[in-house]
């Protein structure tokens, strides 16, 4: 912690504001970032993050506020002297240079002596695991493979701060897999402080020291993944972070009650008709003596570590609930439920759900 | 299940029937072109290896190495390099201004239309606005002699091979417009982008990257360019009546008068001359267009 | 600090004056030419084509006008009617040969009309036997000249529809071979057969080489002889062609640009 305090932050967004035109797409965003740290920015498409990750590049204009690189202001300074690498979504390479070619262009920018420029592009695309490549055409090679070469290119000069554009975003599934456990395997042995945007949350958690949920122009929350899973602060976390059941529930004292089940609240105490947040993977078989509510097996998923069943309850309501594979249940059958007694995130409830209950 | 059955039992002799419709339909347009297309050029090329009588004769080809022959061929050269390079360069700096404007909008829709029209279909009617614009009693000239400077001391050339290059260059920069368009507008963001971030100018993005990767589609757009004026015809019968001062007219003076430099069939030694010379240039042409493709994709 | 290759607007707005200015100056100085009599300016010129005593002068404009205008409907029905069916059985039937009929469609490009001319001249001579020596019966060569124009628009429009799923979908449900093409594919090519027939008439309309050395009439051979007996009506004819293309052309762009905003829905 003390390092921390002393040393400057690697990247900072200070009151950063960005209208186009008329619209105003980023509302005073504040995001401090550890050297070393690897930070993603998570969000629905149009909320901001590619933009902000852009403005940090200098990519952008901004609108009002700061942005420091190592403790420095750089809003003055153009894109060509803050010293970043970035991966874009695709199509970044320059199509008549080779891998090398490529990898070599920003240190030929720096005017590095040609003998050690060699050496280190090539250091660089084995690091990547494309050594045997070098002197491949981007047209020859797969879009994985392309996208390595990429971060060989942004990675080769040792920049400051490794800016991500959703790199994975238009790669297979596998070898979007794959490759981000690359990313992140590099980033550790490199040090390199890094910003990943990306609007797939399972890979924002996967990969991230820390996640910061963007919504609207804004930051909802920003923390560990453990920390955004287990208390999310916003309801809009908690929908966009993991699988949640939605389900209707009454704030009485300190706790929110769903068929008379207790659970503990996330955030700030609230009063009358709710909804709460479950995750599937704290909904039981009820034991003897737990509270409970009936519901009906609806469907039954495979997933191969586990299975997940959908329930709809006496109430008409849906609910989920994740559980062992050797645990089966057939379509139709009646089961008692609980729910474990983990904090839950609060949403007030909508007059239409309200009205409902109410005639009930 | 009768009709399951009925069509399984019959879809094999209806494909062989598609078979050979398919194959039948490919017909007329092979006569077609066959008759049109094929016919004519061949005609073209061996006209000029038959004297008066039908016999086979090596006399019209030998002309090609006439003098006077070769003059033109080089005049029409010379007057397709000079103006493809201009056009081909002042048409390049006009796909760069319009660059980052959408298609859509009416700029391009405008200046796409009037490039079509102005590269493609001006032949005769280019002469007269140029004659009418540069002739003696044009407004410009009138203007000139008002300032004392007359254009035409040394002759009227606008009638003769140098006042083929305003009118020619006229549709070559439209030409190249339409030609060189797509290559420019397949320039992606990304590239500039990823020029800066990694520590390039401005000018480092064109040098290093830009020029280059539009080199290929340049030189290409170059070639077509000189395809293009090598074989214009309806502007120069137009604006030079008289004379076979580029090969097209040269074979016009050959069709319509019995024989040219003593030699019967002409024309066709000299259609078969610049046949060469044009297989010559589209081939450069696919060659380097191939390889423009390649980068884009 | 600009990070993209879009040129400023100052450059753009000197590349388009100065370019500007040499395509508009003869456009302009000969609109002027036409307004010009003995005195001074006046629409005389622009009058005289109505005049009835200067008819029998203007009398070749108007019979190359409308050979023109035949040749153009005629060379419309071979697109129509023998090259779109064609590339529709190609792509669907011999998507083999679709290399070969590119490389068919753009030999006009290499094969210049000036050339053609020469082995056209004796091939004509057995149409005249045939079909008699109409003007009309040049539409057989301009069908030839279009090619590369004609096959581009359709080509893109067909790229852009996927041609071999609807034909499997529409054979799917039932529809005959005629079905297919009239029902399903004529619908969704509209705009490609639309703007590859315009430019053919574009294309006619400007054509001269053929026209003059196989002594057929046609617009433009009408106003070379014209020319020599009244350059006026030359030159403001030739005006009115040429915005007649530009106008044609602008509607192309139009038609295309709906098979432009197909193509990115897709």
């Amino acid at each position: 912690m003390t390092t921390e305090v002393r040393q400057a932050a690697a990247v900072a967004l200070k009151g950063v504001v960005k209208d186009f035109g008329t619209t105003r797409v980023l509302h005073g965003l504040n995001l401090t970032i550890a050297p070393g740290e690897f930070v993603s920015l998570l969000g629905p498409s149009g909320c901001g993050k590619t933009t902000a990750l852009r403005l940090i590049a200098g990519l952008e204009q901004l609108t009002d506020g700061v942005i420091e690189l190592g403790g420095v202001d750089v809003s003055g300074t153009p894109t060509n002297k803050r010293d970043i690498g970035m991966v874009f979504q695709a199509y970044s390479l320059f199509p008549h240079l080779t891998a090398l070619q490529n990898t070599l262009f920003g240190l030929q920018m720096r005017k590095t002596p040609a003998a050690e420029a060699r050496q280190r592009a090539a250091e660089a695309l084995e690091l990547v695991g494309l050594a045997d490549l070098g002197d491949r055409y981007p047209y020859s090679l797969s879009g994985g493979q392309q996208q390595r070469v990429a971060l060989a290119r942004a990675l080769v000069t040792s920049p400051r701060v490794l800016l991500l554009d959703e790199p994975l975003s238009a790669l297979d599934a596998q070898v979007r897999l794959q490759l981000r456990l690359q990313i992140r395997r590099i980033q550790q042995t490199l040090g390199i402080t890094t910003v990943f945007v990306t609007h797939d949350q399972e890979e924002a958690l996967a990969i991230s020291d820390r996640v910061a949920v963007m919504n609207a122009g804004h930051i909802e929350q920003i923390g560990t993944p453990e920390e955004l899973y287990l208390t999310p602060a916003t309801p809009v976390v908690a929908a966009f972070v993991g699988m949640s059941s939605l389900v209707r529930a009454v704030i009485r004292g300190d706790q929110a009650w769903a068929w008379d089940i207790p659970l503990p609240v996330l955030g700030p105490p609230t009063t009358g008709d709710c909804e709460v947040f479950v995750r599937p993977e704290h909904v039981h078989v009820a034991g003897a003596g737990d509270p409970r509510f009936e519901a009906v097996v609806e469907t039954s998923t495979f997933l191969g570590s586990m299975r997940r069943t959908l329930f709809r309850t006496d109430d008409d309501q849906l609910i989920t609930m994740q559980h062992d594979v050797s645990e089966t249940f057939t379509i139709g059958t009646r089961v008692a439920l609980t729910i474990a007694p983990v904090p839950v995130a609060v949403r007030r409830v909508k007059t239409r759900c309200a009205t409902v209950r109410a005639s009930d | 299940m009768s009709a399951t059955a009925a069509s399984t039992g019959t879809r094999p002799r209806f494909r062989r029937v598609r078979g050979w419709a398919g194959t039948l339909g490919l017909a007329p347009f092979t006569a077609y072109v066959g008759l049109f297309l094929a016919l004519p050029t061949v005609l073209a090329i061996t006209t000029g290896l038959l004297d008066v009588n039908g016999h086979l004769t090596w006399h019209n080809f030998s002309a090609l190495a006439d003098p006077v022959v070769l003059r033109t061929f080089w005049a029409s050269i010379w007057l397709s390099l000079l103006t493809a390079a201009i056009g081909a360069l002042v048409g390049a700096l006009v796909c760069y201004a319009l660059l980052g404007i959408a298609s859509t909008r009416p700029v391009r829709v405008v200046v796409d239309a009037a490039a079509s029209v102005l590269a493609q279909f001006g032949g005769v009617m280019l002469a007269f606005v140029f004659i009418a614009t540069m002739g003696r009693n044009s407004i410009i000239n009138q203007w000139l002699t008002g300032l004392g400077i007359n254009i035409y001391a040394s002759g009227m050339w606008l009638y003769d091979l140098p006042g083929l290059i305003l009118p020619y260059i006229y549709f070559q920069i439209p030409l190249m417009v339409i030609t060189f368009m797509p290559a420019m507008a397949g320039l992606k963001p990304q590239w500039a982008e990823a020029n800066a971030v990694l520590g390039g100018s401005r000018w480092t993005f064109w040098r290093r990257i830009g020029l280059p990767v539009l080199a290929p589609s340049f030189f290409a757009s170059y070639l077509l360019l000189f395809a293009n004026s090598f074989s214009a015809f309806a502007t120069a019968a137009a604006l030079a009546s008289q004379g076979s001062q580029i090969v097209p007219l040269q074979i016009r003076a050959a069709l319509t008068s019995e024989t040219v430099l003593g030699r019967s069939n002409l024309a066709g030694a000299l259609a078969a001359g610049m046949i060469v010379v044009m297989v010559l240039v589209m081939t450069g042409y696919a060659a380097v267009q191939r390889r423009a493709g390649r980068w884009r994709s | 600090m600009k990070t993209s290759f879009v040129p400023g607007r100052a450059t753009r707005w000197i590349i388009a004056v100065i370019v500007g200015a040499f395509v508009l100056i003869p456009l302009l100085a000969t609109l002027e030419y036409t307004f010009r009599d003995r005195t001074g300016h006046s629409f005389a010129h622009w009058a005289a084509i109505a005049d009835p005593a200067k008819a029998s002068v203007y009398k070749p404009l108007w019979t190359g006008l409308t050979n023109s205008l035949i040749l153009a409907a005629v060379t419309i029905v071979i697109v129509l009617v023998l090259v779109a069916p064609t590339m529709i059985l190609v792509n669907l039937r011999f998507p083999k040969l679709r290399r070969v009929f590119e490389f068919v469609a753009l030999l006009p490009i290499t094969i210049p009309a000036i050339v053609l001319v020469v082995g056209l001249a004796p091939v004509y001579r057995v149409v005249g036997h045939l079909f008699g020596t109409g003007a009309w019966t040049l539409a057989f060569a301009y069908g030839i000249l279009v090619l590369p124009f004609s096959t581009r628009a359709i080509q893109a429009n067909i790229d852009a529809i996927s041609l071999t799923t609807l034909t499997e979908a529409a054979r799917s449900l039932g529809a005959s071979w005629f079905g297919v093409i009239w029902r399903v594919l004529a619908p969704n090519l509209r705009g490609g057969l639309l703007a590859g027939s315009l430019i053919s008439v574009a294309v006619v309309l400007g054509e001269y080489t053929l026209a003059s050395l196989l002594a057929r009439q046609n617009l433009q051979t009408a106003l070379v002889i014209v020319n020599q007996s009244d350059a006026w009506v030359a030159v403001i004819f030739s005006l009115l062609a040429l915005a007649f293309c530009f106008l044609l052309l602008l509607v192309i762009g139009r038609v295309g640009r709906v098979g432009s905003s197909r193509k990115e829905q897709a």
